[in-house]
This record gives C-alpha cells, sequence and structure tokens, in this order.
C-alpha cells in the first residue's frame, strides 16, 4: 500500500457489490391464508406449489434458523423412486418426474445428476427381497434391473466383488434415472421461485405454540409474534411432534440423529450412488469430489444433531470392506440432523383432527428425494383440504385402521 | 456416545448397550376390550418429548438386564438410572 492512500482506504470499497438476493427477506404480516412451518425443502416447495399450481400467494414459510438450515444442509441428496408397494412408488416416481423437469421449471440450476443408483445385496434374502422389488418397480412403471455381481462392477468399477469380504456382493438392483441433486440449490431454487411469486420467507422466526378454537387452528405464536393464519401446514421434519404437540395432536413418530460425512476433495472415482441396506452405509461422489457417506440412525431418541461416534465407525468399515480405494481417504466432516421416525418407514401426509391443520412428517431419513413430490401433493392438500390421491395413503389414520405401508426393504437406512 | 451408569455393573460405552424404547407401556389389561384406536395408541405412539423421557435400555454386551432410564432428548443428559419395576424418579 502506498503513503498515499494508507488510512484514507476503506477495506473492502474495491469490492463489487452485493449481489442480488435471491428471495426478499420479509417481515412476518399479522395474518396470512397460509402459514408454513418449517423453512426446509419441503415447506419451500409446498409454498411454491401453492403459488403455482393454486394461485395461493397470501403465504408465509416460518423457519427457526435459516432457510433450509435443518435436515435439508444435511442429507445426502439421493434422489430415486424405486420402492416396493404401489403407494410409494406413486409418489416417489411422481417427484422423480418433477426432479426430470425441475431445473427449466424453477429457472434454477440444481447440478440434478442421473447417474443411477445401486442398491447392493449381501444375502440370499437380500437378493430374494431386491429381485422382488426391481419386479413391482417394473409393473409400476418405474425403471429397475437387477444386476449380477459383474455387472455391478460394470456399473461402479470401484466395488469390491470378490466372495471373501465380510459382506460379499451378490448382486445388486439398479435404477439408472436415479441419481444426486446439489440440495442448497434446491432449497434455494424452490425459495426464489416462491418468493417471485410472493410468498415471505420469514427467518429467525420460531413457532412456539398454535392457536386452536373450537377444533380449528386459527394461527401461530412465534418467537416474533402472533401470526393468525387461515390455514397452517406443519413441515417440521424432526420437531414434528413439538409442533403438532402444541395443537394436541400426537404423531406416532420418533426423534433420532442421523449422521453423515464427507472426504477431502478427490479426482472423479465413484461414477454412480451406492447403497447398502444390510450394512447401513450410502456413498456418492458429489460435483466438487467429496466423497458424501451416509450413516444409519442413532437407536436413542434424540433431538441433538450429533450421533455417536460408533455408528460412524460401523458405517465407515462397512464402506472400507465394498471400496477398498477409500481407505487413503481423510474424513473432511461429520455433522447430524435430526429425523423423524415411523413405524412403518413411510411418511404421513394430510389432514389432521384439527381443521385446517394439515401435517407433513415421518419422512425419516428420506425425505430429500421426495422433495419436488410431496411439495405438489401437500399443496393440493392444503388448497383443497382433501388429500390428494398419490398422498391420500398416507393419512395420519393408517394406524388406526391398520392399511400400513411397510416400506422398511426399500427404506435403506434402518429405522 | 453416550456414557450410561448401569444400575448393576457401572458407567459404560453406550455401545455396550440395546435401546429399548419408551419405559413404563404397560400390555393393556383387557386387549379384548380395546377398540381400533386404543389399539393404534398402544401398538404405534410414543412419546417423542423433546425433554426428560423415561426409556429402557438392556445391557447387552455385559450384565444383559434391562433398567430404565431418564434422559433429556434435548442435552442427552441423563438425570437418573433405576431398576425395571421402580416407579420413574422425580427429576428436576
Amino acid at each position: 500500500m502506498s503513503p498515499e492512500t494508507q488510512g484514507r482506504r476503506t477495506p473492502g470499497a474495491d469490492l463489487p457489490d452485493h449481489p442480488d438476493r435471491l428471495w426478499r427477506p420479509a417481515e412476518p404480516k399479522r395474518a396470512y391464508d397460509v402459514v408454513i412451518v418449517g423453512g426446509g425443502g419441503h415447506g419451500l416447495a409446498t409454498a411454491y406449489y401453492l403459488a403455482k399450481n393454486h394461485g395461493i400467494t397470501d403465504v408465509a414459510v416460518l423457519e427457526r434458523g435459516w432457510l433450509a438450515g435443518g435436515n435439508m444442509a444435511r442429507n445426502t441428496t439421493i434422489i430415486r423412486s424405486n420402492y416396493l408397494w404401489d403407494e410409494s412408488a406413486g409418489i416417489y416416481e411422481h417427484a422423480l418426474k418433477l426432479w426430470e423437469g425441475l431445473e427449466e421449471d424453477l429457472g434454477y440450476p440444481l447440478l440434478f445428476s442421473q447417474r443411477g443408483v445401486l442398491n447392493l445385496a449381501h444375502s440370499l434374502q437380500d437378493v430374494r427381497d431386491s429381485v422382488r422389488r426391481v419386479n413391482a418397480n417394473r409393473l409400476n412403471g418405474v425403471d429397475a434391473e437387477w444386476l449380477t455381481p459383474e455387472q455391478v462392477k460394470e456399473v461402479c468399477p470401484i466395488v469390491d466383488i470378490s466372495p471373501d469380504v465380510r459382506y460379499p456382493v451378490l448382486g445388486g438392483t439398479y435404477q439408472p434415472r436415479a441419481g444426486i441433486a446439489k440440495h442448497d440449490y434446491v432449497a434455494w431454487g424452490f425459495a426464489k421461485a416462491a418468493s417471485d411469486l410472493g410468498v415471505d420467507m420469514i427467518e429467525h422466526c420460531e413457532v412456539t405454540g398454535l392457536d386452536v378454537r373450537d377444533g380449528r387452528v386459527t394461527g401461530v405464536r412465534t418467537t416474533r409474534g402472533a401470526i393468525a393464519a387461515g390455514k397452517v401446514a406443519l413441515a417440521a421434519a424432526g420437531h414434528s411432534s413439538v409442533v403438532a404437540g402444541y395443537a394436541g395432536v400426537s404423531l406416532p413418530v420418533q426423534s433420532h440423529p442421523l449422521q453423515a460425512l464427507v472426504s477431502e476433495l478427490l479426482e472423479p472415482v465413484h461414477p454412480t450412488v451406492v447403497m447398502s441396506n444390510a450394512v447401513h452405509v450410502y456413498v456418492s461422489q458429489a460435483h466438487k469430489g467429496e466423497l458424501v457417506m451416509g450413516a444409519g440412525i442413532d437407536a436413542a431418541n434424540s433431538y441433538r444433531q450429533r450421533g455417536a461416534f460408533h455408528i460412524i465407525e460401523r458405517q465407515m468399515s462397512a464402506a472400507l470392506e465394498l471400496f477398498p480405494v477409500f481407505a487413503r481417504a481423510h474424513v473432511l466432516r461429520t455433522w447430524g440432523g435430526v429425523v423423524d421416525v415411523t413405524p412403518d418407514a413411510s411418511p404421513i401426509v394430510g389432514l389432521t383432527p384439527v381443521e385446517n391443520l394439515y401435517v407433513n412428517c415421518g419422512w425419516g431419513t428420506g425425505g430429500f428425494k421426495a422433495t419436488p413430490g410431496v411439495g405438489w401433493c401437500y399443496a393440493h392438500t392444503v388448497a383443497t383440504g382433501e388429500p390428494h390421491p398419490l398422498n391420500a395413503p398416507f393419512s395420519l389414520d393408517r394406524f388406526t385402521t391398520g392399511k400400513l405401508v411397510d416400506e422398511h426393504g426399500a427404506a435403506a437406512v434402518a429405522h | 456416545m453416550l456414557l450410561i451408569p448401569c444400575p448393576w455393573c457401572g458407567p459404560r460405552d453406550e455401545a455396550e448397550f440395546h435401546y429399548g424404547g419408551q419405559a413404563h407401556i404397560a400390555y393393556p389389561d383387557n386387549p379384548a376390550a380395546l377398540s381400533d384406536e386404543e389399539w393404534a395408541r398402544y401398538l404405534f405412539f410414543r412419546d417423542n418429548p423433546k425433554g426428560p423421557f423415561a426409556e429402557r435400555w438392556s445391557h447387552t454386551a455385559g450384565c444383559r438386564r434391562w433398567f430404565n432410564v431418564v434422559r433429556d432428548t434435548a442435552t442427552n443428559e441423563i438425570h437418573a438410572v433405576y431398576r425395571v419395576g421402580e416407579p420413574r424418579p422425580v427429576t428436576a
């Protein structure tokens, strides 16, 4: 720095202007037609489709932290629709079809990459279940193939298919249209598009109560004051029990930490996504180069966004068996999110016993892939007061009628 | 990882234990008399508080006995450990 300028220039004065914000920061109004509790992917997608598909724009998305800073920032971004039952195929495949046109629809890049997903089988029972699931997928119009170990190796050359390892690969299911997307971009794309249509994004606004009169919800109480609402749509993931409890609604969900980790940046070695139900690990390589790995849930209930180390240790040892090439990779960071798990590993989307109060929860370890699909269907449910046909099977009352949608086999992570 | 004070063996790593979910859920006295709603409650609905929670643990890699713990799910702090059959202690 020359003596002339020293002390006269403001540091940073030469920097370019702050880029345009993607969404309008909004102050909470006193009332909205619809208040969405939870500014994660599901809440944002619901707001977008409420505005776009139903013309409902007097909508606030309330987020207790920063937008999409909960599980939307913590998931492993896997997108697929190869679930077993017709009900699940319906909603997950609807989501996948929306993903396929979403960048264009939102006018925002999402790094959506259909690089395929392999679900490995390590035991004869795995093989039988997997082949059955492939057949079920095909009957539902979901792309699915059963691959032999050699075919698995062709799709993903770094998988060790030798028969003498701890978890021998006996084959795998493959969904070529599955893949990954950049989770932050997905949230930002939905937030921008919804904001452009008039939705208010209100961050650092925690819901602390729900006002219910004569069996009908009339508003929310928040850390930024009371807000009246014609309808309230919950999309609070791990905190669903807490929020629904404000209205006296019990949910059959339990909150658990779910962990994931990334390695440092590495050259491209992993062309697809590999999931292994039996050993609780799922791996892909992000565009930037990190290996992204998810673990299973911690057994004990907790609302802490960190899990136990022995879960990570187990997951890493399983990953190393499958991918010996990872032996020299270093963990860059690990983290956890709080997921709400249902007894049948399927979500709850629909009406509640309280009028005008709607619930979307119970996505457990796999909500990211459903983001556009559930946003579409939940928006329909909130707008019309009736479940969309694709989320009707995922009602809260299925636990009373007994018509469960058991997806423990396809949900991939131990519930 | 939790450090869980087993009432018989003392403090041990969480990895030695098996989790059993909410404590004090009694089998219905007269199952035949339950309505569908009551069955649903018994089978599928458990408390999920953000705060103190009475839960069951089994020391599977140690004494193999079941016992109860009051743990705060917001902090993971363990407030009390007590034996099966004992009432839930009053904790702060």
